[in-house]
Formats: structure tokens, C-alpha cells, sequence
């Protein structure tokens, strides 16, 4: 499936798109959106027949909280994954078993890809729970046959023996955290020697990272690509050229367009990654907007498989990545209206600080709630600090400034001033 | 009794914690042609608020609101101390018997004595009670 190209390729797109719009049609959403389209599972033939769709936006998956979007009974959604949304709401993934078994496939894919197998052993660091990186790594890393380790995140030193006393071969984390672990490992004497593979992902990482990681860890480093939407990680990863990704064109039709016109464009063009999953049982989605900035790669890979895109780094929305998470100033904007004794004004910092980001949100006071007392301030400050951790998941710096202090804009807000810059 | 005589009107200003912001709060007053006869100020993480007893305080508050700072007033009393051992423990027994809070204190050198300036959670109260005990308040004419 891997290697599929040309006409024996796109005769299974158009097969397999042709099944995901009938499936999107039991989604009431969607029926309302292929009438109005008028288009019918019958007229896809080709694969070039997906240009008559419409997109799919994440707000359109919000508007459906919780379950607008599942195309099966309740009874066939085995698992949900959450991820954060626009507003206060997140967009929620549901998964059949059928489902779940094409995902661990395409992550076992990847890892073989790069020359894994049940010999090595695995060790996990990411977020488990409602994050895709961590269930979708573990059932692909089990189905290798790889002996995992769920160490997830946090307590970096026991991390570290871990990976010495079971002699882990293959790390899974965001590039940040592995920074982290490289440091810690340095200051407790040890070079991680069995170490030999690093996939990270869930943040964008240069390739500058990428010397740096290697030559630390003592790693070959491959980058993974995913979102929830599209099951989680595993959509695309590097293969050992590690020159680019590569997409799986048999259980994904990608597409590039243009994000303000909507053009399709030609591979070397940059622009947004639209993605018609073609095998998503529960959740079915017609070109959806991933946000996601990159663009197909003209030369053929040596490697033999199908086209790569290059390596994402921008978005086409003012999505942060912090720490693997992904936060959206609107939810940011939601969360201050919550709480009468801040304005609406914000200015989010972000900073990578012992190579872990940090995010510091300067909150303009709301003038009629000052009572002159230091410690109602003291209480404003950790209630916001409170609400943005339940809204977000993340630790954050608050920091309250005066009324009317902060930038005011005339057209789009400028709310995010991002100094990780594109190093480390 | 009219306790409202003894009742001093404080400005509180929030400030956040960045060079100038008391530097441009002193020099506005100063510009204004008023004096600032206390002052201290109370830091919390990344802010404070700058605390301050002037002659003229709806004048303070007026100059300063115009300038986007965000002002309030706090009623505060001051009380004369007397100069032998022991006059501040006297004073927080007093308040403390009543079951008066202090939120805080700060203290200020009068023309003839020292002077604590008192922000307590019941100021009505704390001031029966100290004239009551042969305290000595300023009244606030007295920083006017
Ligand atoms: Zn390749």
C-alpha cells in the first residue's frame, strides 16, 4: 500500500473517496452541505472529483460539540480523543475499532518505515489521556511488536534511568522535552548509550534542532506528522532520507490550496494542507482545513515511496503550539471574558526557557474593579491563571498591567508575540 | 462622635512593577503642586500598588486617573505615637481586643511625633475604640 502510485493509486482514492462521502452523508452536517453542493456519492469517479466538494473547518467540527460529527451509532465509537478548539469548547475525535486498527497499522508503517522492529524497545514520553500521541504511539509501537514503555511525561530523571536500566533503543516526545532530557542526562552523567532512534513531533522543530538533538542524544531524529482530526500522529513521517514526509496518499487525499482563495495549487507551491481522510469510519471529514502550512516536493524520493511534503512549520491561523498543546488566542479571549475584574485586551508572550516553552499572558485590569487593595489583585491574578489552566491544560504566567496599556489595533489584533524564534 | 473626621483618605495606585511608573506618579503630583506627605508600596508578583497620603487627594486622584492609572481611595487612620516604649504593642492590643483587623501599616514622621498610618477592616470601629483608650488620632484636616 506504501508504494502505491500512479493510476493503481488514485483508482483506490477515487474508490475509497467515493465510500468516505457516502459515509459523510449519514452526518447530518454533511447531507445538508453535499444537497447544497449537489453532489452525490455517484459522481465521484476520479480523484480529481474531490475539487466539487466544500471545506471542512474546525469550527464547522465545533459547531457539532459533542458528537454531531460521528457517522455510527454511539455503540461502534470505541474510544474519543479531545483536542483544543477555537472557543472554550474542544473538537472531539471518536474512533471505531476499525478505526483504531487503521491507526496503529499506519504507525507501525512508520516505525518499520525507519527500520524498527520487535527488538526494539519503546519508550513513550508524551501526554497519554485525551492527546493522540500517546494511545496512538503505544497500540503502533505494541503492533511492531516493540516492548513499550508508557513512561509518559515528567519526572525527567526517572525518565532517564528508564531508558539506561531497560536499555531503551526508541524515544517518542516533543522536541522540547527531549531537549530537556538531554540536559538532565548530561548533568546526571549519563550518554543514554543505547539510544539510537528519536521520533518527535506535536511541535514544529528546525533542522538546526535537529543537529542539536542528534549530537546530544546520539539519536537519528524523525519527524511525525498528525492531528486529531486525522486520527492523531502517524499521518505522515520521514522516511531515512528524512528529506521531507511523507503523507499516506492510500488512507489520506491531501491536497494544497491557496488559504485566502481556495485555489488548488501545483507541488513547490506553499500554501494549506487540505486532508480528505479516506478510510475514517466514526468521523468522516471532506476537505478539511488542517491550517497546517507546507507544500508537496516535486523530486520523486529516493526511497521509492509516494510524494513527501515538506517539513511544517506555519499555520494559516494564529494556533500556538505550547509544549505540544495547542492553544488558540480565541480561547485565551474566552476565558479573560470569564472574569469580570480583567478587560478583554491580552498580549501573549511565548519563550523557550531551558528549552521548555513558556507563555506569559499580560491582562489589562478592568478600571471600575480596582478597590485599591493588593491582595483582591493577588486573587484576580490566580483565578486567571486558574481558568486558563482548566481551559488550556497549561501552566501560564500571568501578569496584570494597567488599563489601556497595552496596543490597541485597528484591524487584526496582533495578541501573540512568538520569541521561541526558529531555533532552539 | 463624628469618627468621618478622623477618617483620612489614602490614594491607592496600582502600578506594575516597571521603571518610572513611581517616578511618573511622584513627578505628576509634583507638577500638580501637591504634596505627598506618606508613602509605601506593597509588591506582589509583577505589580504593586503605591500607597500614598497627599494634601490634596480628590486633586491626586483627578491627576492621576487622567493619566490611565488606576486609582482608588482607601480610608485610613493615623495615629499619634507616643513616645515611650511599648506605644506600638498598646496600639495592636487595643485593635486586637476589639477584634480589629490591621491590613497593614506604615508609618509616617509627623511634625511634632511619629505618626502610624492604619488600614484596618473596621475603621469606624478602631476609632471609638482608640479615643476611647486615650489614644491620639490626626484628624483629617490635619494633612490638609
Ligand atoms: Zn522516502
Amino acid at each position: 500500500m506504501e508504494v502505491l502510485k500512479g493510476d493503481a493509486l488514485h483508482s483506490l482514492q477515487a474508490k475509497r473517496l467515493r465510500w468516505t462521502v457516502e459515509q459523510a452523508g449519514k452526518v447530518p452536517f454533511y447531507r445538508k452541505m453535499l444537497q447544497e453542493a449537489g453532489v452525490r456519492p455517484e459522481d465521484i469517479r476520479t480523484v480529481d472529483d474531490v475539487q466539487k466538494l466544500p471545506f471542512t473547518r474546525k469550527t464547522d467540527l465545533q459547531g457539532g460539540y459533542p458528537f454531531g460529527f460521528f457517522a455510527v451509532p454511539m455503540k461502534e465509537v470505541v474510544r474519543i480523543h479531545t483536542t483544543s478548539g477555537t472557543t472554550g469548547k474542544p473538537t472531539v475525535v471518536g474512533y471505531t475499532r476499525q478505526d483504531l486498527d487503521n491507526w496503529s497499522e499506519l504507525i507501525a508503517r512508520n516505525l518499520t518505515m525507519i527500520g524498527l522492529t520487535d527488538e526494539d524497545v519503546f519508550q513513550n514520553a508524551v501526554n497519554y489521556g485525551l492527546f493522540t500521541g500517546g494511545l496512538g504511539f503505544h497500540y503502533g509501537a505494541e503492533k511492531v511488536g516493540m516492548t513499550v514503555i508508557p513512561s509518559a511525561t515528567g519526572n525527567t530523571r526517572r525518565q532517564i534511568e528508564m531508558i539506561d536500566d531497560f536499555g531503551v533503543t526508541a524515544i517518542h516526545c516533543t522536541p522540547s522535552y527531549a531537549m530537556h532530557i538531554a540536559e538532565v542526562a548530561e548533568k546526571e552523567g549519563t550518554t543514554l548509550p543505547t539510544l539510537a532512534t528519536g521520533i518527535f513531533g506535536a511541535e514544529p522543530w528546525s533542522d538546526n534542532m535537529r543537529r542539536v538533538l542528534e549530537g546530544k542524544l546520539g539519536v537519528t531524529a524523525y519527524d511525525s506528522y498528525g492531528m486529531s482530526e486525522m486520527y492523531g500522529p502517524g499521518a505522515a513521517f520521514e522516511c531515512p532520507e528524512r528529506n521531507g514526509l511523507h503523507i499516506w496518499h492510500d488512507m489520506y487525499l491531501s491536497e494544497i490550496i491557496d488559504p485566502k482563495t481556495g485555489e488548488v495549487l501545483e507541488p513547490g507551491e506553499r500554501g494549506e494542507l487540505v486532508v480528505t481522510p479516506l478510510v475514517k469510519e466514526a468521523m468522516p471529514l471532506l476537505r478539511y482545513r488542517t491550517g497546517d502550512i507546507t507544500m508537496f516536493l516535486e523530486e520523486e524520493c529516493p526511497c521509492g515511496r509516494g510524494m513527501k511534503i515538506a517539513r511544517l512549520h506555519g499555520r494559516s491561523d494564529d494556533m500556538l503550539v505550547i509544549r505540544g498543546i495547542n492553544v488558540f488566542p480565541s480561547q485565551i479571549e474566552h476565558v479573560l471574558r470569564s472574569v469580570p475584574e480583567v478587560g478583554d485586551e491580552f498580549l501573549v508572550y511565548v519563550d523557550r526557557v531551558n528549552h521548555l516553552d513558556e507563555m506569559t499572558i499580560e491582562v489589562e485590569m478592568n478600571r471600575s474593579a480596582f478597590r485599591g487593595e493588593l491582595e483582591d489583585l493577588t486573587r484576580t491574578q490566580n483565578r486567571v491563571v486558574a481558568a486558563l489552566k482548566e481551559a488550556l491544560n497549561l501552566r501560564t504566567r500571568v501578569q496584570l498591567v494597567e488599563p489601556e496599556s497595552l496596543p490597541r489595533y485597528e484591524g487584526k489584533a496582533k495578541r501573540v508575540i512568538d520569541r521561541r524564534g526558529d531555533d532552539i | 462622635m463624628d469618627v468621618t473626621k478622623y477618617t483620612i483618605k489614602q490614594i491607592s495606585v496600582f502600578s506594575e512593577n516597571k521603571p518610572g511608573r513611581l517616578a511618573a506618579i511622584a513627578g505628576a503630583l509634583e507638577d500638580e503642586g501637591i504634596n505627598i506627605l506618606a508613602f509605601s508600596i506593597a509588591e506582589a508578583n509583577g505589580f504593586g500598588v503605591v500607597r500614598a497620603l497627599v494634601d490634596r487627594p480628590d486633586a491626586a486622584y483627578k491627576k492621576l486617573n487622567a493619566m490611565g492609572f488606576m486609582v482608588s481611595f482607601t480610608d485610613v487612620i493615623a495615629v499619634k505615637m507616643r513616645d515611650v516604649p511599648g506605644g506600638l504593642f498598646e496600639m495592636a492590643r487595643i485593635l486586637s481586643e476589639a477584634e480589629i483587623n490591621i491590613e497593614y501599616s506604615y508609618a509616617y514622621s509627623g511634625r511634632e511625633a511619629a505618626v502610624l498610618i492604619l488600614r484596618v477592616d473596621r475603621v469606624d470601629a478602631a476609632v471609638e475604640k482608640i479615643l476611647a483608650r486615650g489614644g491620639t488620632l490626626l484628624s483629617a484636616d490635619e494633612f490638609s
